[in-house]
């Protein structure tokens, strides 16, 4: 037990490093500026919270857009009633995506297995819809909800011109240059902020999973008839985790607005459903770390690959002779550019067939791989690796 | 022997045209071994299923410690203190052994639901003693980091007896504890039913096939054949009796 527990606040002070020094680490791949990084981190939570419900109790769900867009709806209202202060508006978001998603998943829950995947996927779609359209006085349908000068903002209704989403006057867009080891590294306040809720969102999700009630979801991924033959009621402990991922969600989404106060409906659209869930099971579903990683990964891959065109390819090959250089640019940019799609799919695909686990299980994998051969050579046994959950 | 812990009375139950249970009558005193026997598809396991609310009987009454269990569900009955055994073992495939066996501890501990995120670290290691203990019980105590689904199927059915003894039941329904057992284990299992039900006050009620089983355990048998228990009686009364011989040989007399 108590070798468990340092082995959890090891995992989360080098969570916490790694996001923190998220700014340098991630420069030398392109993906260093404020805008994605922040986007990195809102996914991120988005993902850990979707896990809760997906990786433990195994119930797989096709809706989670919607919380995320209840969360930024929430969130820009605050923004045009209240002030531009982020914590009311991110307070709010949660509780938002917290009551809605009580809503559909006390319905849905009635069902498990496809059902309720279908059910959650039609309740998200509904919303997306009645966001576009009916209920236009709340989400100002296709151009979306936006702040504008003449909100009321009562209680800093007086500031004068453009507003910007701040933290008690600390404006989210601020950002700080500085060159380390020749790279220019930008340091965003935003991206901080996210930061800070991401490493809470891991904590709150480590000690979840290590809880009791962390238990009882594995068990009801296991074996729900055991359960309620063993006196557990499975519909409260589904719904509690139902809940917990939307409010996670509805962070996620408020998170969104606060960095940028504005918000769509195409934020609920299925596709963005899916995403969570590719998301989830790339990285590896029911570990801690992999939602993480899966939210990096297709966050970098849909900036940083879809930004690469023909000029850029013909630059890397150009080690080529020309006509084969123009052959294999020819092919290669099939996937990248609009074509990045391509890509991601060939490389769930292969994760999904290789390594049922994702990304964390090939992790482990190779960290096995270089334990035993470590101990062939040395003929002395190393510890083994801390289990990258 | 004094009191009725469970009384059923004119229970039927039809599936279409079968007639699966017709008027079964039977009391289960406290801390007896009472063996439910039978052919085939005579309706054992479906009596069993209306005790712990898989099934509810089209008509008749179940009662438990003085209490209904018509209508309740499964997690319902399980609170009153029934636990329940299955033919096949029913266990948390993906967890551990270890915590296998806490989660029914928890579910005695707190109820049919609990959001119990942060737990201290010696309320947990009460729930982990008593785990342990439980599967002491049962010689598992080694096995109790091992994942539940890398068991013996033999190991298995341990662990869930063990699942459900944790939880101290008044009551303990065994659906064919030895079934594909070998003598081995099958004389292993009669021990250690029989160290349970002398340490413990319990109520076992168990469905068997294997007649060495019934006459090493039972205190009381009631012989069901189509749906109906025709004779309930010791077991000394039960060998010659000429229509448990009708209903398991067409008739024929040994």
């Amino acid at each position: 037990m108590t070798s468990s527990k340092t082995n959890d606040r090891i995992l989360l002070a080098v969570f916490s490093v790694l996001v923190l020094a998220g700014p340098i680490i991630l420069a030398p791949f392109g993906a260093g500026y404020p805008d994605l990084l922040q986007k990195f981190a809102i996914y991120g939570i988005f993902a850990i919270g979707f896990n809760i419900l997906f990786g433990l109790t195994g119930y797989l769900s096709f809706g989670h857009a919607a919380f995320l867009g209840v969360g930024s709806y929430a969130a820009v209202w605050m923004f045009k009633l209240l002030s531009m202060n982020v914590i009311p508006a991110i307070v709010f978001a949660v509780i938002v995506g917290g009551l809605f998603s009580l809503l559909i998943g006390y319905i849905s829950l009635r069902r498990s297995g496809i059902y309720f995947s279908i059910l959650t996927l039609a309740f998200a779609q509904m919303s997306y819809n009645l966001a576009y359209s009916v209920l236009t006085p709340i989400t100002n349908g296709e151009t979306g909800l936006q702040v504008t000068l003449d909100d009321p903002r009562i209680l800093d209704g007086g500031a004068a011109g453009q507003p910007f989403s701040n933290l008690f006057g600390l404006n989210m867009i601020e950002t700080t240059e500085v060159s380390i080891l020749g790279m220019a590294v930008q340091f965003n306040a935003g991206f901080y902020v996210c930061a800070a809720i991401l490493i809470g969102c891991f904590y709150i999700s480590l000690r979840l999973f290590r809880s009791p009630f962390g238990m009882m979801l594995k068990a009801v991924k296991s074996n729900q008839n055991r359960m309620s033959y063993t006196g557990l009621n499975t519909r409260p402990y589904t719904l509690a985790a139902f809940v917990i991922s939307g409010m996670f969600a509805g962070l996620a989404g408020g998170l969104l607005a606060a960095m940028d106060p504005l918000a769509g409906a195409e934020r609920m659209q299925w596709t963005a459903s899916g995403e969570v869930v590719l998301m989830t099971i790339l990285g590896g579903a029911g570990t801690l770390l992999g939602p993480v990683l899966g939210a990096g990964l297709i966050k970098y891959f849909e900036n940083i690959f879809s930004a690469i065109n023909e000029g850029v390819l013909m630059d890397f090959w150009s080690f080529l002779p020309e006509t084969l250089q123009h052959a294999v640019v020819s092919v290669s940019s099939l996937f990248v550019g609009e074509g990045w799609h391509l890509t991601l799919g060939l490389i769930f695909m292969v994760i999904v067939t290789f390594l049922p686990g994702g990304l964390i299980e090939g992790a482990s994998r190779l960290g096995r791989l270089v334990t035993n051969r470590g101990k062939g050579e040395n003929g002395a046994a190393r510890p083994a690796p801390a289990p990258a959950e | 022997m004094g009191t009725p812990i469970l009384q059923v009375q004119n229970v039927n139950k039809r599936f279409g045209g079968l007639k699966a249970l017709d008027d079964v009558n039977l009391t289960v005193m406290e801390n007896t071994v009472h063996a439910i026997i039978g052919p085939n598809g005579a309706g054992k396991s479906t009596l069993l299923n209306t005790f712990v609310g898989r099934l509810i009987p089209d008509t008749g009454t179940v009662t438990f410690d003085g209490q209904s269990l018509i209508g309740r569900k499964p997690h319902e009955i399980n609170q009153l203190g029934v636990s329940r055994v299955f033919q096949t073992p029913e266990i948390f495939e993906d967890l551990t052994v270890a915590e296998n066996v806490m989660i029914p501890a928890f579910a005695k501990r707190d109820g049919a639901f609990r959001l119990h995120g942060w737990e201290s670290m010696s309320r947990e290691a009460e729930i982990r003693d008593r785990a342990l203990a439980c599967l002491e019980d049962v010689n598992m105590a080694d096995r109790r980091a091992m994942l539940a689904k890398n068991l013996s199927r033999g190991d298995k059915r341990r662990l869930e007896m063990a699942m459900c003894l944790v939880q101290e039941p008044k009551l303990l329904l065994l659906d064919e504890p030895t079934a594909g057992m070998s003598r081995a284990d099958t004389n292993n299992t009669i021990d250690l039913l029989k160290q349970i039900v002398a340490a413990k006050s319990i109520t076992l009620a168990v469905i068997e096939h294997d007649m060495h089983v019934v006459f090493s355990l039972a205190d009381r048998i009631s012989v069901l054949a189509q749906g109906h228990v025709i004779v309930e009686d010791a077991p000394q009364h039960i060998k010659g009796n000429p229509k448990v011989q009708e209903a398991y040989l067409g008739g024929a007399h040994l």
